[in-house]
């Protein structure tokens, strides 16, 4: 009976999600270069793919973990002041833009992850409304932080300055970040095949992990954290892995959304873009990836979309949300999509 | 006020287990909560292979002895030695990581996880890829994955559950569910299983079938089995010995027919007779 016990193969789920990916990069890529898309939506590409790797990630805290966090922009922001720094002092090192761009974004994750880790430490022995609380202050945190953080470049080293400027570099070196002023004069070298690596490689972690021990642990946190604890799962080692696996994921993002601008500043990354990327996740499904996908990229777009209803454009959006959301709840939707993804998994 | 006379702690072990170092020994395990005691010179020793009972009205503290010995409340004084073991100063995963698993009276399944997942989870701790194997889907997740589902398609067959392997947890009807606590709580392989009334909403013929499987657990897995149940005629049947609580403390211990005949138990269950 034993003797042949093969495993589950990639559920059904997952590919759909990635050859969906797949599809509309190939999509979106050959119109761009037949010119068939507008100016402002080529300028949202990367934009859009950045949203994405943030609703995904958030994802993993929100819908897998099941822990409210009020803060993924913040580490968006570690990520994007990181890595951008990271390019800008790398640029004459390594002239090849992609290769320079791939390890802005490693950098960006590493600080973000790093950033996740030491807030992790008090937050995620808290449960509920206090993680919530604790996160959205701690997003206004890192927001303050960056706000006034002075980083510059010169052949002496990296120096840095809080609150004024006291780098007092060597002549020929660079003040990368300028306190409110953020960085500016970036070489705009995301591209949307960038992006769309990005997101692919994320899920990818994402789906992985999840159908690996740690994420069967970490839903068990979620359904049940005293069985799971009665059950001998390390509950804080689970809850920090998947904290800060989002928190990296939402850094390399970070990086690759500030470098599709000339500038960036710290107030990007406020709490509105935390709710924003939250009302992704809560508008796709806890726990559905691929509803993170396609809500973050069309709710990025729909505001552009609505651009004919001028002042009216925000009250449309928020009617389109509930809309989407008294639908996507409804019991006849739910049981349709039931049928049709839960459980099965192809051999 | 007889019935408040501590009980001398004697040894319940039966005559097979008799010799060998018993897998649970309590020395004073007591717990206030406030200035109430809910549990107070609680002294039990279970054998190896034993199923031993633990009864009392409601109220009377046994769900609170499981919650100390899993640690879940930390004992405010007294030991508790596992397999000659002190567990003071550990928390509920590191107990049950040396050999404590138990079931919950309120069911507590991870609902959205599949039954085969649920078991998988209690596998954790004894599982050694690491988070990158797993991403990456390196040899070891394969390896130790394969082996973790053989391992837990075996446990499932233990109690004909095998065919629902892939079926949610949360969906399952009720006595499936309580198959299933049991079959994750088997899965951390514990040397001492405990049962929060896992009989609770179980009719006559579902009650019979999970005594054989209790047996069947003990037999197969030769563990320790401690429960706590309301069904008199599954606690006369399958324990070997029984410890009988009120109001927090120890009324009463021995064997099944000493239970019967003892007349501080009589009185803690039907009230003072004539």
């Amino acid at each position: 009976m034993k003797s042949k016990t093969a495993l589950p193969g990639v559920p059904l789920m997952n590919k759909v999600t990635c050859v969906l990916v797949i599809a509309a990069y190939a999509v979106l890529q050959f119109m761009q270069t037949r010119g068939m898309l507008s100016a402002s939506l080529r300028g949202m590409l990367v934009p859009i793919c950045a949203y994405v790797v943030m609703a995904v990630s958030l994802n993993l805290t929100v819908g897998i973990l099941g822990e409210l966090s009020l803060g993924h922009a913040g580490f968006m922001s570690v990520g994007a002041f990181t890595g951008t720094a990271a390019a800008m002092a790398l640029q004459d090192l390594i002239p090849l833009a992609p290769v320079r761009l791939a390890l802005a974004m490693i950098l960006a994750a590493a600080f973000a992850g790093a950033a996740g880790f030491l807030i992790g430490i008090p937050v995620l022995r808290l449960n509920g409304d206090y993680l919530a609380i604790v996160t959205l202050a701690f997003g206004e945190i890192i927001k303050a932080v960056v706000n006034n953080l002075y980083v510059g470049i010169d052949s002496a080293g990296i120096h840095m300055s809080l609150l004024n400027d006291n780098t007092h570099l060597l002549p020929g070196g660079k003040l990368l970040i300028q306190g409110p002023m953020g960085i500016g004069g970036i070489q705009k070298i995301s591209t949307f095949t960038a992006g769309f690596v990005l997101v692919l490689l994320t899920l990818v972690i994402i789906f992985n992990l999840v159908s690996s021990r740690a994420g069967r642990a970490i839903m068990s946190i979620r359904d049940n954290r005293i069985a799971a604890e009665s059950v001998g799962v390390n509950v804080v080692k689970y809850k920090m892995m998947a904290f800060v696996t989002s928190a990296a994921m939402a850094g390399a993002a970070g990086a690759l959304f500030a470098m599709n601008y000339s500038t960036i500043v710290a107030n990007k990354f406020d709490f509105n873009l935390s709710i924003l990327v939250l009302v992704f996740v809560v508008l796709g499904g806890l726990g559905n990836l691929l509803g993170s996908v396609i809500a973050a990229a069309a709710l990025t777009i729909l505001p552009e979309a609505l651009r004919q209803f001028y002042d009216y454009r925000m009250l449309v959006y928020a009617i389109v949300l509930i809309l989407v959301m008294l639908i996507t709840n409804s019991p006849a939707v739910k049981a349709l999509y039931g049928r049709r993804f839960s459980g099965k998994e192809e051999a | 006020m007889s019935k408040l006379v501590p009980v001398p702690s004697g040894s319940m072990v039966p005559e097979r287990d008799a010799g060998k170092h018993p897998i649970l020994e309590c020395v004073d395990l007591g717990i206030t909560f406030g200035g109430l005691k809910a549990v107070e010179d609680f002294n039990i020793m279970i054998g190896p292979t034993e199923i031993s009972g633990l009864i009392g009205p409601n109220g009377a503290g046994k769900t609170t002895v499981f919650n100390l010995l899993t640690k879940v409340y930390q004992p405010t004084r007294g030991t508790i030695l596992l397999d000659g073991r002190d567990t003071h100063g550990m928390n509920t995963m590191q107990v049950s990581r040396a050999g404590i698993a138990r079931t919950f009276q309120n069911i507590r399944l991870f609902n959205n996880l599949s039954v085969e997942d649920n078991v998988k989870v209690a596998m954790d701790a004894n599982m050694k890829y690491s988070m990158w194997s797993g991403i990456f889907r390196l040899p070891r997740y394969w390896q130790e994955e394969r082996s973790a589902r053989e391992r837990a398609l075996e446990l499932l067959s233990l109690f004909s559950m095998e065919k629902l392997a892939g079926v949610k947890a949360g969906s399952l009807p009720y006595g499936a569910q309580r198959r299933l606590e049991i079959v994750r709580a088997l899965a951390t392989h514990p040397s001492l299983l405990l049962l929060d009334e896992p009989a609770a909403g179980m009719n006559p013929s579902e009650t019979a079938e999970l005594m054989e499987n209790i047996r069947k657990v003990r037999d197969t897995l030769q563990i320790a089995i401690l429960l706590i149940e309301h069904d008199m005629n599954l606690v006369m049947n399958i324990c070997e010995g029984i410890c009988v609580l009120n109001f927090g403390r120890i009324i009463a211990k021995g064997t099944p027919a000493e239970i019967q005949s003892n007349p501080a138990v009589i009185e803690a269950y039907l009230g003072k007779q004539g």
